[in-house]
């Protein structure tokens, strides 16, 4: 293996795609959000879903905070070229992300200005627009966007040099009005709802909880694979763009991602195992109530699945982020990408997440050796 | 053009706006941080469990700002990307680093053990908490490093090179951008100004219960260590303020004027200890004084920026019109350059870079390669080919003065305040001056003002450089409507708004119930 400018930036949208893989599993703290309402009929029901939920937002949150940060490290230009363009779409997603940040700690509080009924509802926005706008962005690596960069801005408009320049007014919101968009948004929404109750079985020790958490799992798991499999199925079906790596020349090829998949096998193998490890902790939590590790399998599948999603997305020579006014404007991994040396000092810095990943789960395993029971919530001193 | 400016403005509104929210809550966190660390650490060594509570008390008020902290920073990294997708693109390479480092080394670390400070006490051991909780606010700290690299490098560019087929700035050496002078002073002296805003926070409350006489025994301990932590704090912010000062002199000399209301410079200039700017000064180059009134110490500033207390500091007027000596990279003294003649080089650069992509369009090897010679002689002044007038190379004077004077005034108050604190802590005397509690009290927005007061000094006063010399902010920016901007400033400052009303809220409410000491 030849440690060159190909291999780091192959390199780095593999690290892209396990920080994007495991923040969409993790996404499951914002479905727990959405079942508050429905699961919990007492607020003492309440307090133990909100807890339970309460000591991982920062985990998510932080992926976010991450995935950007790296993403801006490895791949400049889609930095400056989404963000800056699709900026209804992000400011959206981070505008539920702020609500989130301060409602866990200050709902329940005394004096906290708006009442526990409205941070309970930046919860549940922060649930459903920023699940579903962040599955909308990610949908766009397949359905493209209207930008066009042109280096030449620079030195040809001093007095607007912007290289990247969105081509319609909306500047994002057009995102959402692609049903192929929102049908992935709505997928990952109705995933996270389902990992939530997988997740409230392993972390809650109450029957009356688990009981409903079973029943949510039905009611998200059917309409999640049905969507899934439209998504998939319309994916694997629709044109997308590829790179002519000598010339580098972007054309239209008819069955791109299916050819991507067919030219990966081992993608296609981790995806049918990701697949599976989802299906089995749905059949076997409905089957077993008793079984209470579903998360894990469901979990494992989930991050496996998204990955090759990014796979497919960005190798095999494919357009990760297609231009759709101006083919030869889309992003590759090869022209977005940050520099050899920028590249090699980011991957020696890389190599601490295993360090990183070690102290996670020490402190996940230290604090949840025991489930949350009732009357832990009715002792603790510190709670949400 | 117009619309242009309008854009810049609100885009530099809305990033002054997020980041003077986000500054409210990150001095907290860091000096609160350290204070709860000792506090904790004297539970662990005393096994007393008073200290205990006290860290619990202190704890639950940090929870409270931590949180705030945590929303207004998101908003602040994206921003790069949303409101200055040029400057991403230009200086990318460099400047992202940081942030994913920041992300991959700080983040996790304080997201993880955080929730060990608040959730473990009754689930691992008291070494373990005692180290979730350093870990916590060691991992803060870690995150201000970062930042603050990524900040001072912005200010002053190294270790990067231009790179004329990329068209971007390009990173060629990552210790030269960590290790930076600017960056290890800008790091110490923000994090031990955190330092000092903990420690005027604890002693403001801790007045509060004793003025009301209630947990005395809280007020009482939480006040020394904090005293003690704010000393060290002031003591550290003064030095590096110091070499902050001497830094700013060699390598943003425009910045340093402004701090000082300098239009003329001199050998032997004095600091201004206290001044009044007149406000009939409106350009640089207009015939007004530029002090109503003002008390100067002799030669003290040529001192402190040149080492040489007859040493030269030149003024706003001499920096345009250059002219007068001046050290240059090398350390050799030359003739500074005046403003037109760095546009012209600035416009020559980008000109070298328009015909470097031409010819190497074209294939002509030996254009290309002239083109890329004269972009690299003329690359240092490349930010100065966008600017069409000379008054956009001055910040804002006032805004710049008066912060500094507010800043360094309010930083010898401390001084005072801390050995006042310590003095009565050890001739426990603390409670017997009603008077002196107020003082306390009354010391907490003071330290807010100072530190604001320190970010615009640094941020207004290198304007209208988002790097310096390289790129203005108004080539920086994301190419969206004015409209769209005003509408997320306005979202944000409501929101922000209501947040910190609500943060107070639950602070105060927090503050009246008290410890569970008893």
């Amino acid at each position: 293996m030849v440690l060159n400018e190909f291999f780091y930036q192959h390199y780095w949208w593999l690290l892209i795609s396990i920080l994007g893989a495991l923040l969409v599993f993790l996404l499951f703290v914002q479905g727990g959000q959405t079942l508050l309402l429905t699961m919990a009929k007492t607020p003492a029901e309440k307090t133990m879903l909100v807890n339970s939920l309460g000591r991982k937002w920062e985990f998510t949150f932080t992926t976010l905070v991450v995935f950007g940060g790296a993403f801006f490290a490895s791949f400049p230009l889609f930095y400056s070229t989404s963000f800056g363009g699709a900026y209804w779409l992000w400011m959206a997603i981070l505008f539920s992300f702020v609500l989130q940040a301060v409602s866990y700690e200050y709902r329940a509080k005394k004096g906290n200005l708006l009442g526990t009924k409205v941070y309970d509802i930046f919860l549940l926005l922060n649930g459903i627009v920023g699940v579903i706008l962040l599955g909308v962005a990610v949908g766009t690596f397949f359905t493209g966007a209207d930008f066009r960069v042109d280096k030449a801005n620079l030195y040809g408009d001093i007095a607007m040099p912007v290289i990247s320049t969105w081509q319609n007014p909306w500047h994002g919101l057009e995102a959402v009005a692609d049903w192929r968009n929102l049908l992935l948004g709505v997928t990952i929404f109705f995933l996270a709802r389902m990992q939530a109750s997988l997740y409230f079985i392993n972390n809650i020790d109450d029957d009356t909880l688990c009981a409903r958490a079973h029943k949510q799992l039905l009611y998200n798991a059917v309409p999640f694979v049905v969507l899934f499999l439209l998504f998939v199925g319309t994916t694997l079906c629709a044109d997308g763009f590829q790179l002519d790596p000598e010339s580098g020349e972007v054309s239209v090829r008819p069955y791109k991602y299916f050819h991507n998949l067919t030219e990966m096998a081992w993608v296609a193998v981790l995806f049918v195992i990701g697949v599976a490890g989802v299906l089995y902790a749905v059949g076997r939590t409905l089957l077993s109530p008793a079984w209470t590790r579903g998360i894990w399998y469901s979990g494992i599948g989930t991050v496996l699945v998204v990955l090759c999603v990014f796979f497919i997305a960005g190798y095999n020579d494919t357009p990760y982020y297609p231009s759709a006014v101006d083919m030869q404007s889309s992003l590759t991994i090869y022209n977005s990408s940050s520099s050899l040396f920028t590249l090699e000092v980011m991957s020696l810095v890389s190599l601490l997440i295993p360090f990183v990943l070690a102290y996670i789960f020490f402190a996940w395993r230290a604090m949840d050796r025991k489930s949350i029971t009732r009357q832990e919530m009715e002792e603790s001193d510190h709670l949400y | 053009m117009e619309d242009l400016y309008s854009l810049v403005d609100w885009s530099r509104a809305q990033f002054a706006l997020t980041a003077m929210f986000h500054w409210l809550f990150v001095p907290l966190t860091l000096g609160l941080g350290l204070i709860i660390c000792c506090m904790e650490t004297l539970y662990y060594r005393s096994g007393d469990v008073r200290w205990k509570h006290i860290t619990k008390f202190w704890a639950n008020l940090f929870g409270v700002n931590f949180a705030l902290g945590v929303a207004t920073g998101i908003i602040l990294e994206f921003q790069f990307g949303t409101n200055w997708s040029n400057y991403s693109w230009f200086v990318g390479d460099i400047f992202g680093a940081p942030l994913a480092i920041e992300g991959i080394m700080a983040f996790f670390m304080e997201s993880t053990f955080i929730a060990i400070m608040f959730f473990g006490w009754n689930k691992v051991s008291k070494g373990v908490h005692l180290a979730s909780t350093w870990l916590t606010v060691i991992g803060a700290s870690i995150s201000a490093l970062w930042i603050l690299v990524a900040n001072a490098w912005m200010q002053y560019p190294t270790g990067m090179q231009f790179n004329p087929d990329t068209v971007r700035n390009e990173m060629v050496d990552f210790f030269a951008v960590l290790l930076s002078p600017v960056a290890l002073n800008k790091f110490f002296h923000s994090v031990t100004a955190g330092w000092v805003l903990g420690a005027v926070f604890v002693i403001a409350v801790s007045a509060w219960f004793l003025w009301k006489k209630r947990e005395t025994f809280l007020a009482e301990k939480s006040m020394k260590v904090a005293a003690w932590v704010g000393f060290a704090g002031i003591l550290l912010v003064s030095y590096t303020g110091d070499g902050s000062a001497y830094q700013v002199a060699e390598k943003q000399p425009m910045k340093l004027a402004a701090m000082e209301g300098i239009y003329e410079g001199s050998n032997g200039q004095g600091l201004v200890a206290f001044g009044i700017l007149n406000p009939a000064k409106k350009s640089y180059d207009d015939a007004e004084d530029p002090f109503l009134f003002k008390i100067e110490i002799p030669r003290l500033l040529s001192l402190l920026a040149t080492r040489d207390a007859d040493g030269y500091v030149a003024g706003i007027e001499n920096i345009i019109d250059g002219g007068y000596p001046v050290k240059n990279a090398a350390g050799e003294w030359v003739t500074a350059p005046s403003a037109n003649d760095r546009i012209v080089e600035g416009r020559a650069a980008i000109q070298a870079l328009a015909d470097y992509q031409a010819a190497t369009k074209a294939g002509d090897v030996a254009a290309a390669t002239d083109a890329a010679l004269r972009l690299e002689q003329n690359y240092p002044s490349f930010g100065y080919g966008y600017v069409n007038d000379l008054a956009q190379l001055v910040p804002h004077v006032p805004l710049t003065f008066y912060s500094f004077h507010i800043m360094i005034i309010l930083g010898g108050y401390f001084v005072v305040l801390f050995v006042v604190v310590l003095l009565f802590s050890y001739k426990k005397m603390l409670a017997r001056y009603t008077w002196l509690l107020w003082v306390f009290m009354l010391s907490l927005p003071l330290g807010y003002i100072c530190l604001e007061a320190g970010w615009i000094v640094a941020e207004v006063g290198r304007q209208p450089w988002v790097i310096q010399d390289i790129m203005p902010t108004f080539s920086a920016i994301s190419r969206i409507e004015t409209s769209a901007v005003q509408t997320t400033f306005w979202l944000f400052a409501v929101l922000f708004t209501v947040l910190v009303v609500a943060e107070v809220g639950i602070m105060l409410k927090q503050i009246k119930k008290g410890s569970e000491l008893k």
